[in-house]
């Protein structure tokens, strides 16, 4: 396995770690809140609810 | 000092003295058991390494837009306080085990024995293991001082704050001459999820283009209604068990 490749699995590990879903949810809730506020629309309460939802879901996957 | 400067330094301290604890654990075990002196170049090695990783990403990150940065970062701190609220919410709920230093010291002491040693003199197995346990630990730390600091161009609070912490744990470390074993780890790591967390949905939501309704107060809502909804998942997570077993069949 060359450097690079190493390289970036470490940087996916460290940032990532073991739920990749979390982090995906992560960056849909911003975009979600990017076009909202895009659109005039008050979003601030977009990621407040996202982070919520995404522990539970993350919570239930671990307990499972 | 704001609020968001008193938030930024209890998130670094804690987040710092935790990981410092894990570090000093490494290290002592090492130490102890085969050579203070290789542990501790060790140590050493591991630090400069450190700040030559800071150095090259410090004035990176502050060159950054802010409301790039923001996005970036609050997205990167929500990722990872998620993580830390995951692992400590699981930990309260008892379905993952609880850290435990002692336990940690005892197994690092085993293998730091156990390991052969070529010679008298430099010792790779204590160099090695102090060095990547300091590297490891302090990557995490760099990465929290340096994205709390640029989000709120205050890297000096945050690196005092992360500073202060070190030096807190290396004082108590050097005075017991054990592991912390007493230090409320789990507390303290739910702690600095709950804070990433809500500082990741803060700054998140700022650098997408949201406002939030009454500014920076609006971060004494969230810090406490992250830390709420994390209490509920523990206590929802502890009847789960107890449901499950009471609708399986005899």
């Amino acid at each position: 396995m060359s450097w690079i490749v190493r390289a970036a699995r470490a940087v996916w590990d460290f940032v990532v770690g073991d739920d990749p879903l979390t982090a995906f949810g992560v960056v849909v809730a911003l975009g979600a809140t990017a076009l909202i506020a895009g659109a005039g629309a008050p979003a601030w309460w977009v990621m407040p609810l996202a982070a919520v939802a995404l522990l539970g879901l993350s919570l239930r996957r671990a307990a499972r | 000092m704001s609020g968001q400067q008193i938030g930024l330094a209890i998130s670094v301290f804690l987040a710092c003295a935790v990981e410092a604890v894990e570090a000093l654990t490494i290290v002592m075990a090492v130490g102890v058991t085969r050579s203070w002196r290789w542990a501790l170049t060790g140590v050493g090695a591991g630090i400069v390494v450190l700040a030559v990783i800071v150095a090259a990403l410090g004035p990176a990150l502050t060159a950054l837009p802010i409301d790039v940065l923001r996005v970036v970062v609050g997205g990167l701190l929500l990722v990872f306080g998620l993580q830390w609220l995951r692992k400590a919410v699981l930990r309260y709920a008892g379905l993952k085990a609880l850290r435990d230093e002692d336990k940690e010291y005892a197994s690092e002491t085993d293998a730091a024995r156990a390991a052969a040693r070529a010679s008298a003199g430099f010792d790779a197995y204590s160099f090695t293991i102090a060095f990547k346990g300091v590297l490891l630990e302090g990557l995490e730390v760099a990465f929290i001082v340096l994205t709390f600091g640029a989000s709120q161009h205050d890297i000096g609070l945050a690196a005092a704050a992360a500073a202060v912490a070190v030096a807190v744990v290396l004082l108590a470390g050097v005075l017991v001459r054990a592991p912390l074993a007493r230090v409320p780890e789990n507390t303290m790591k739910f702690c600095v999820g709950v804070m990433l967390t809500s500082f990741g949905v803060f700054w998140g939501a700022e650098g997408a283009g949201a406002s939030w309704p009454g500014g920076d107060a609006a971060l004494l809502v969230i810090i406490p209604g992250v830390a709420l909804a994390s209490l509920a998942m523990v206590r929802w997570l502890r009847r789960a068990p107890a449901q499950r077993a009471l609708g399986e069949p005899a």
